[in-house]
């Protein structure tokens, strides 16, 4: 029968093709886009005021509420622009790392930074988090070490959101700019500096240009992961960001939740578009 | 790249701070595993190793600690023969749609946690009527693991010349005995890796990992979360976290090592040899 089975597969391309695809296409098309497609239409239910159960009809009242109450819309406006800044930050804090990574140090120095700028990636992420909830408390590291010069730490809040964002995602943005980097041939520069051109204008003319669609790839998952995330506000911050109130929704209001969670998504696939016309793709 | 003395200074130390940017909070935490105190009050009071055992001791800890394990497990598994099925299809075949496939398993990682966490939610309690557990746990994880395991196997079978399996094939073995004697040998440390990497990043997993389990249950990083604001834990939290960095950076390491031995013996296409990047790289 394995024998049989094995013959026709071998005879008949396409359903090896087929019966390599079934699990993983089924599950990620029927079981993930699905899902993604059930939020698009939760989000377009309502929850009785009175009973608290979930009417299945047609409606557009989450969007507006989420369109006319000033919260909704100061949550929206706050984890978008937190996404932004710290994507700023992040490809100015990467981008000499990743330029030393790829273009000035020796080989054995490269595979070091390499593995010394991955490793933390993988080093739990709410550990992270906490690690900089507890530098930033009040009696924390960072006011022991300010105390002497007379300032203090920002504590929790915006600014502490911004910051350990910005550390969070570091590595994602590194690494493709660091791959990026690698891709232009020391040739290119060469010719840049035999035509006369100073390190700063090779760098603006050349280098530059050249490593941009790396830079705006690393900035898709600073982005995203920003607009994703809602232990961090919660860890080092009072303030909303759209994940807390997705996740306070989900047990009493879950259409509201899949309505305003239509907001991250629909930020990140303008933000996916403009990435692809900027040649972003090919770096990731 | 010619740079001045003075640039290349400027460089350097700019290396150097935003590595210690990376490594400081890690240290800290570290640090304040041993601490003897119970606050997180700078500098510690002492130094002291009670903690580690009452930290194994705490049956809170141990039981997400199980928990943890068992999700992660699970999930490697089935985001193994997901992410091995689809990259066999991808490498070795053309189709309509081939394409597609890579973007396919990249977008639950892509897209922003929650969004997912709550797809997830929703289907299965709204659509499903299925209740919040372990099992909704697993599937939530495989989805968003199965990009690793593809990955590294595409990235595998794009290296292995495909020579030796047609060379099978007109021995005359069949398409089950070319993949268990020619090519499974070939991806063996590639789905290693793959598994090594799934493994660590479901175990700590938190943003979809609390959209998709059931009420009584606790994963590592769930049980951590849910103890950060009992000051009395603090100290065990200080210990768990250690534990957890440990347990998920060990994995990856490994991973690592797997994949730049093979890697450094063969160019690959694009002519140059593949650094440990791709091994470890972001998705």
């Amino acid at each position: 029968m394995g024998r049989r089975l094995s013959d026709l597969f071998h005879s008949h391309p396409r359903l090896q093709v087929g019966g390599l695809l079934a699990g993983p296409v089924g599950w990620l098309v029927i079981g993930y886009i699905g899902s993604l497609v059930v939020i698009l239409i939760t989000a377009f239910w309502q929850v009785n005021a009175l009973s608290g159960e979930v009417e299945q009809t047609f409606t557009l009242d989450n969007f507006q509420t989420l369109v006319d109450e000033p919260v909704y819309r100061s949550i929206a406006g706050r984890t978008i622009a937190i996404a932004a800044l710290v994507t700023i930050t992040d490809a100015l804090l990467a981008f000499p790392i990743a330029f030393y990574m790829a273009k000035v140090a020796s080989s054995r120095m490269k595979a070091v930074l390499v593995v010394a700028v991955l490793l933390p990636l993988w080093a739990s992420y709410l550990v992270k988090v906490y690690a900089w909830r507890t530098i930033l408390s009040s009696g924390g590291i960072l006011n022991e070490f300010l105390d002497p010069f007379g300032v203090s730490g920002p504590g929790y809040g915006n600014v502490a959101v911004w910051l350990v964002m910005s550390y969070l995602w570091l590595p994602f943005m590194i690494i493709p700019i660091y791959a990026g980097l690698e891709r232009i041939p020391d040739s290119v520069i060469s010719a840049s500096e035999d035509l006369g051109a100073s390190p700063m204008t090779t760098f603006r003319r050349v280098i530059l240009p050249l490593a941009f669609p790396a830079v705006v790839a690393g900035s898709i998952f600073t982005f995203s992961l920003t607009l994703g995330d809602y232990i961090t506000p919660a860890l080092v911050s009072n303030n909303q960001f759209i994940g807390n109130v997705v996740y306070n929704n989900i047990v009493n209001n879950q259409p509201l939740a899949s309505a305003f969670v239509m907001v991250p998504v629909a930020v990140m696939i303008i933000y996916l578009l403009i990435a692809r016309r900027l040649g972003a793709f090919e770096h990731l | 790249m010619r740079l001045s003395r003075r640039s290349q200074w400027f460089l350097r130390a700019g290396v150097g701070l935003t590595l210690a940017f990376i490594y400081i909070p890690l240290i800290v935490i570290l640090i304040y595993a041993f601490n003897a105190g119970k606050t997180l009050e700078w500098p510690p009071d002492g130094l002291t190793l009670d903690w580690f055992q009452k930290a194994v001791e705490n049956s809170g800890a141990r039981d997400a600690f199980v928990t943890s394990i068992k999700a992660a497990l699970a999930a490697t598994a089935i985001a193994i023969l997901l992410g091995t099925l689809a990259s066999l299809a991808v490498s070795r075949h053309r189709f309509f749609g081939r394409e597609t496939i890579s973007f396919l398993v990249l977008i639950p990682i892509a897209l922003p946690g929650i969004v997912t966490g709550i797809a997830i939610n929703d289907t299965f309690t709204q659509v499903l009527g299925v209740d919040l557990s372990l099992f909704t746990v697993i599937v939530g994880h495989a989805t968003f693991c199965i990009v690793l395991v593809y990955n590294n196997v595409v990235a595998r079978l794009r290296r292995v010349s495909t020579s030796l399996e047609e060379a099978s094939a007109d021995l005359g073995a069949d398409s089950w005995q070319t993949f268990r004697l020619v090519t499974f040998p070939s991806l063996r440390t590639a789905l290693v890796a793959g598994a090594l990497l799934a493994f660590a990043l479901s175990f700590d997993e938190i943003i979809v990992t609390r959209f998709t389990i059931g009420a009584e249950l606790e994963t590592l990083p769930i049980w951590i979360y849910n103890n950060l604001f009992r000051s009395n834990q603090l100290p065990i939290i200080n210990v768990v976290a250690v534990l957890v960095i440990v347990i998920s950076v060990i994995p990856v390491y490994f991973a690592n090592r797997l994949t730049r031995e093979v890697g450094g013996a063969a160019p690959t296409a694009r002519g140059r040899a593949p650094t440990e990047a791709e091994a470890i790289a972001v998705p």
